[in-house]
This record gives structure tokens, C-alpha cells and sequence, in this order.
């Protein structure tokens, strides 16, 4: 069993993910991580597919006329849980839009070790939003680093506001 | 009184952002103030709270009637609240909000789902006392946080959860 992994873009339409993963079960190709969501109307998806079919022919099984398809072959899922844990933040950054917010922000984060492992960034009007999860090592200076964000975000004409977004333990 | 509904401000605005002053309950011009957010507000119905700075007055105003809303429980009715100041906080839940600042986007937000906020009356300065559950606890967090420079999008929960779309549960 090999992994691939697969991108899937089209214009939204009902039926459209039955369509694609029906593709992928009907080749006995197993879902595992997928991610999906609208991105100004387009469809977009990412998943992590196993299965006997090497990746090429999965992509030409799931090829709609309307998709744009890539898939390649992934050596193996990586151990996320892998290192000293890190602490979780949420990071809002929101202001006009302009070139080079998420450029910016992430190498503030990076300049840090910070791994941003989720990111959301909509455009509404004049509002650009991003919004990141963000974990950081342990011996991360956060005041310090919120200043610098700060800055950045002056230089960018928008708010940035920076929290902790660790969930709670249960 | 009767207020004239204005314009609401619309993000990017750096009223948004800005921390609104107290101000004293008795003035004329607050008074004013609060008759034209009430008349904002019922213009923007079913939307079911607002706040001085979305009419563009960097003042501690708040208006808001939860009982518009299908999912509230509480309701202390259309009021004005003039220097609120959020006294307890607890049982706290994730739901979606919008906003009618923030045109179009949602996210997932955490607020205290029962809270007591005191404040004054506008014109006679009477304190009022609110105790509030579940919609209407979520509408009157959000419109402190206007008060306070803050929008929504300051406290998404997590950044997968922020959409594309107006949710019903309009704060």
C-alpha cells in the first residue's frame, strides 16, 4: 500500500466531493487526512490517499473534465507528535488588503521556530483576514515576539492580535 | 427621543479598532447618541446589537434586543446600556458569529454563555444590572469588545473555522 498525495480545484457544484471520493473507493483507494474548502467559489482539496493504484492513476481516475487534478507519491505520513511539544497560539491578522501580509507574518513566526499548522485567509470587500494556528517551542519569548508582530503589523496597516489557543485537556 | 439610524462603519475603519472613551450618561450629545443607535439598530434588524463605534462614535454605548433572535433564552429587551462593564463571566461555549461590520465572514468564537453586566441608563444615569444566558450573553460579548477596539475575528477559535459565509447567529 502506497501513499499519495492528492489536489483537487474545480468550481463548486453539489456533488462535486461524492464525485471525487466516489472515484477514489471505487479503486480501493482509502482516504486518510483530507482537508476541503471553498476559496472564492473554487473547491479545493487536499488528501492523503492510500492504496495499491500508484499516484499517477489515481489522479487520472478522480480527473473530471472541470478539475484540475496533481497527485504524486508521499514516502510516509510524518509523526507530527515528533520533538519537545510546542505551545499552541491562534494568531488574527486583519486590515487592508495589500501584497505580503502572509509573507510578513510568517517569517516573524518563522524567525522563531514557529510552525504554523493551520491558516485560513479570506478577502471580504476591503478586509483581508488571515487567521493561523500557530505552535511555538517552548522557550519562545512571546512578549518579545508579540512586539515584533506588532510592528509588522503597523508597517501593514493592520490589527494583529496574537493568544493562546492550546486546547483544553480532558 | 427619537434617533436617526446612521451609517454603519464597515472594516477596515479605525473606529474598529480604536478603545471607545466612557462617557457620561446625562450629556445631551450622548443622549442623542443613544436614541441614533437604537433607531441604527432597529434598522438593522434581525441583526440584534450594536455598537457606538459601527455608527462611528468612539463612545461606550451599547444597544441590543436578543429577543429578535430565535435561539435566545434570556432577553432584557431593546436597551441601551451607557459604560458597560462586564462583572462575571462563566460557562463558556463555542458557537459562530458574524458581523454586520465585518461584511460576509464567520468564525468560531468562545464566549461565556452567562454573564451580569452593569452599566448606566442613558438621560437618567440609573445603573442597570443585566443577567444574561446563552444568544443574548453572546451578543452583549460582542459588542463589549467593540468598545474595547475588537472584532470577532479577534477571537476565532481556531483558523480553520473562519468562512465565507453570513451566519444566523448575527451578533
Amino acid at each position: 500500500m502506497g501513499l499519495s498525495a492528492l489536489t483537487v480545484l474545480g468550481a463548486d457544484r453539489p456533488g462535486l466531493i461524492a464525485d471525487v471520493t466516489g472515484s477514489l473507493a471505487e479503486c480501493g483507494a482509502s482516504v486518510q487526512d483530507s482537508t476541503m474548502t471553498l476559496l472564492g467559489g473554487h473547491v479545493a482539496m487536499m488528501l492523503l490517499v492510500s492504496g495499491d493504484l500508484p499516484a499517477e492513476e489515481l489522479g487520472r481516475r478522480v480527473r473530471l473534465p472541470e478539475l484540475v487534478v496533481t497527485a504524486a507519491a508521499v514516502d510516509a505520513r510524518h509523526d507530527v507528535c515528533r520533538g519537545p511539544a510546542g505551545l499552541g497560539y491562534v494568531l488574527t491578522v486583519h486590515g487592508p488588503d495589500r501584497p505580503g501580509i502572509i509573507a510578513a507574518v510568517s517569517a516573524v513566526l518563522a524567525s522563531v521556530g514557529g510552525n504554523i499548522t493551520g491558516l485560513s485567509t479570506r478577502l471580504s470587500d476591503r478586509l483581508y483576514v488571515l487567521i493561523a494556528d500557530v505552535d511555538l517551542p517552548a522557550q519562545v519569548d512571546v512578549a518579545d515576539l508579540m512586539r515584533s508582530l506588532a510592528k509588522v503589523g503597523a508597517g501593514l496597516g493592520s490589527e494583529i492580535t496574537f493568544r493562546p489557543g492550546e486546547p483544553e485537556l480532558l | 427621543m427619537t434617533g436617526r439610524a446612521r451609517d454603519l462603519l464597515i472594516a477596515p475603519h479605525p473606529v474598529l479598532t480604536t478603545t471607545a472613551d466612557p462617557v457620561d450618561p446625562a450629556d445631551p450629545a450622548v443622549i442623542e447618541a443613544a436614541a441614533d443607535l437604537l433607531a441604527t439598530l432597529r434598522e438593522t434588524a434581525p441583526r440584534t446589537g450594536l455598537s457606538a463605534p459601527q455608527i462611528g462614535l468612539s463612545w461606550r454605548l451599547i444597544a441590543f434586543d436578543a429577543g429578535r433572535h430565535p435561539r435566545s433564552r434570556s432577553s432584557a429587551g431593546e436597551l441601551v446600556v451607557v459604560n458597560p462593564l462586564l462583572a462575571q463571566a462563566s460557562h463558556w461555549e463555542s458557537g459562530m458569529e458574524s458581523c454586520v461590520s465585518v461584511g460576509g465572514l464567520a468564525g468560531e468564537v468562545a464566549r461565556a454563555g452567562r454573564i451580569v453586566v452593569h452599566g448606566s441608563l442613558p438621560g437618567t444615569g440609573a445603573p442597570v444590572t443585566i443577567q444574561a444566558d446563552a444568544f443574548e450573553a453572546r451578543c452583549i460579548q460582542h459588542q463589549l469588545d467593540h468598545l474595547d477596539g475588537l472584532l470577532f475575528l479577534d477571537r476565532v477559535s481556531r483558523a480553520l473555522t473562519l468562512h465565507h459565509r453570513p451566519h444566523s447567529c448575527d451578533a
